[in-house]
């Protein structure tokens, strides 16, 4: 489950601008039942993507455009909802390496970090430019925690804890990380009886 | 110092203290498992290598994917092959790593929020995680318990450790007499009404204050699993002797309980410790509430006019669920009523729905669905004369599960329906594509399924 490091991500959003878009419409329940994580990216936001008959609506995230994004903008409070982790492997799977927003629920966030997709959340105005200006070229810098926009967009700081930004620069995960301190977690288990 | 019942309970487990650079390493007394969040941890483990490190500190269910009908010969209708390969997967993965699973053949068998703490496995002081977002029911017994994702349940399993940074705390005093026919429901959809979707985002809360104390464990669960929907990954109340009560005579509670219920009593809140926040509401100002809108936290009281939308996302919601503002709530017709869910199935709740419903009929065209939380609860009911006044009223009266709370097993509503249902969340299709939900407590939800349109409880005769 180690995942590719990120340090710089360069890409056209993807913007879905409504607000509260919670993991039920990211990943609906219908598809918790798989046991794997491959080709969930075929799934993600199924309802917009696919009629009911089966076929694709004309919605953007069908478009080559779409797809070939990394970077997608979506509106405030993004990711609420369920704990499903179907959401970022979903994300990811479709080929999206950050998120953008002015709020991002809290597990979805944490979901994200441990499987290689950057959460960042960014100031109003900066999120009001890009809501407005789908397609734009933007880039993310994960040395510096700055994303650039293009033109006279401007430069904006996010904030990412030290912890999940060495894990994703370096593409090393938390179990390894656990597993080294196996020590620790057997002595703290016999000091306990 | 004095310190809070959240610092206290977080202090116990830390195996590794945070730093500047690398979260706390927290170490995780009970880890539950069910059939959705698991089956990609279980093979990360096998292409890992590795074992479950304290299979006896794990306890597992199926809840999400399972039939609530059962056919004539015995056999259960799953919804898909897919979700019985699920179920399948968890009952293999369990066997093989010898972790206790209540399924099929066991009576313990339910909704894991359900189960937990009817086992007595749920406990004052613990640290309790489990890969689904209502993990905060538990709260309601004094543990620090939250919602993980399968990668951290592959981090549980492995090393009964999680990292974590440490959360800030919230205070959520509620003090006053509730009016007659409030319920724990009501109170927990006020609450997130007060302080929004996202005002619990970053805390872990404690609920305060004599409404608290007062109530039974039963309520305190239903308020304490409803944390989540504030935004907060954990709620908690402190134990007490209603907790010890609860615990007391059941499988997993501990051999030396008056020592245990000792020490569990030293895990409240101190007089002076502080918080990051504090709110308070007056008990006064509740009534029964129910939603109006695609997210819990747009409740109203069920006597009041369907406010005015404040933003684009508002009226978007009011659009989809068919509602005009500065119209009644109550009085709107409903479709299905949907009884159940880790928030509201519990027998108290059942009894509450009961009460209501006895002697009386549902509504024509109303489907009205009663799930209880687990197989106990169940044969409970049923040993009350539950099930019998449901039927009667022209109720279904299904077997154990999640069932319509997010319809994972097939149990959904149909596009445009309008469900009053007693669980958790109201988001746009969680019920079914197109459906409309509007969340309430039992006793709403029962007077609902008897008038056909959304009804407040207090309008109806009890039989007691
Ligand atoms: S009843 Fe609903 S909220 Fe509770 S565990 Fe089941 S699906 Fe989740």
């Amino acid at each position: 489950m180690s995942f590719r490091s990120l340090k710089q991500v360069t890409s056209k959003t993807l913007v879905l601008s409504s607000t509260n878009i919670d993991t039920d419409q990211i990943m609906p329940a219908k598809f918790l039942s798989m046991t794997t994580k491959a080709g969930l990216g075929e799934h993600v936001f199924s309802n917009l993507r696919y009629n009911t008959d089966g076929s694709e609506t004309d919605h953007v995230l069908n478009s080559p455009e779409g797809k070939a994004s990394e970077i997608l903008v979506a509106g405030h409070n993004f990711g609420c909802g369920s704990s499903r982790e179907h959401a970022p492997w979903g994300l990811t799977d479709y080929g999206i390496r950050v998120v953008i927003s002015s709020e991002i629920a809290d597990i979805f966030r944490n979901n994200s970090l441990k499987n290689g997709l950057l959460p960042i959340i960014i100031e109003k105005r900066a999120h009001n430019w890009l809501l407005e200006n789908p397609g734009a070229d933007v880039s993310v810098d994960l040395e510096t925690c700055e994303v650039h926009l293009p033109r006279n967009g401007g430069t904006y700081k996010f904030e990412i804890d030290a912890f999940s930004r060495h894990c994703l620069m370096e593409g090393v995960d938390e179990m390894g990380y656990l597993q080294g301190q196996s020590d620790a977690i057997a002595e703290f288990e016999a000091n306990r009886g | 110092m004095p310190s809070t019942l959240f610092d206290k309970v977080w202090n116990r487990h830390v195996v590794v203290a945070e730093t500047e650079t690398n979260p706390a390493t927290l170490y995780i007394d009970l880890h539950l498992i069910h059939e959705v969040t698991t089956p990609q941890a279980f093979t990360e483990l096998k292409t890992r290598g590795l074992k479950v490190r304290r299979p006896d500190r794990t306890l597992a269910t199926i809840d999400h994917s399972t039939p609530t009908l059962i056919n004539a010969d015995g056999t259960r209708p799953y919804h898909t092959k897919q979700a019985e390969t699920q179920v399948e997967t968890l009952l293999a993965n369990t066997k093989e790593h010898g972790i206790e699973t209540h399924g099929w053949d066991s009576d313990n068998r339910g909704i894991v929020h359900v189960m937990g703490p009817e086992l007595g496995a749920t406990q004052p002081g613990m640290t309790i995680v489990c890969g689904d977002s209502h993990t905060a029911t538990h709260g309601a017994f004094g543990a620090i318990a939250f919602g993980i994702g399968t990668t951290q349940v592959g981090h549980v399993l492995a090393n009964q450790c999680l990292l974590m940074p440490k959360p800030k705390t919230m205070a959520i005093h509620v003090n006053g007499e509730l009016p007659t026919g409030v319920t724990p429901k009501d109170v927990i959809l006020h609450i997130i009404a007060e302080i929004g979707m996202g005002g619990g985002t970053g805390y872990a809360l404690e609920y305060r204050g004599n409404v608290f104390e007062e109530m039974s464990m039963q309520g305190r669960m239903t308020v304490c699993n409803m944390s989540i929907e504030a935004g907060a990954r954990c709620g908690m109340i402190a134990p007490d002797q209603t907790t010890f009560d609860y615990i007391q005579g059941r499988k997993f509670a501990p051999k030396d309980f008056a020592a245990s219920c000792a020490d569990w009593l030293t895990l409240a809140t101190d007089d002076g410790a502080v918080f990051d926040k504090e709110v308070h509401i007056k008990a006064e100002n509740i009534s029964p509430m129910v939603t109006y809108g695609t997210n819990p936290g747009m409740g109203i009281s069920i006597d009041s006019l369907i406010p005015a939308a404040a933003s684009e996302a508002d009226q978007d919601a009011l659009d989809y669920m068919q509602l005009k503002s500065g119209n009644k709530i109550a009085g709107t017709k409903v479709d299905k009523v949907f009884i159940g869910s880790c928030t509201n199935s519990r027998l108290e709740d059942l009894r509450a729905a009961a009460n209501i419903m006895k002697g009386r009929t549902v509504a024509q065209g109303v489907t009205t669905i009663v799930v209880p939380g687990s197989v106990v609860t169940k044969l409970q009911a049923e040993d009350e004369g539950l099930d019998t006044i449901f039927l009667d009223a022209g109720a279904e009266w299904r077997e154990a599960g999640c069932s319509m709370c997010l319809g994972m097993n097939g149990d959904i509503g149909a596009p445009g329906d309008l469900i009053v249902s007693t669980s958790n969340r109201n988001f746009m299709g969680r019920q079914g594509p197109g459906v409309r939900t509007v969340l309430a407590s039992p006793e709403t939800a029962a007077a609902t399924a008897i008038a056909g349109v959304i009804t407040d409880p207090r309008q109806v005769e009890t039989a007691a």
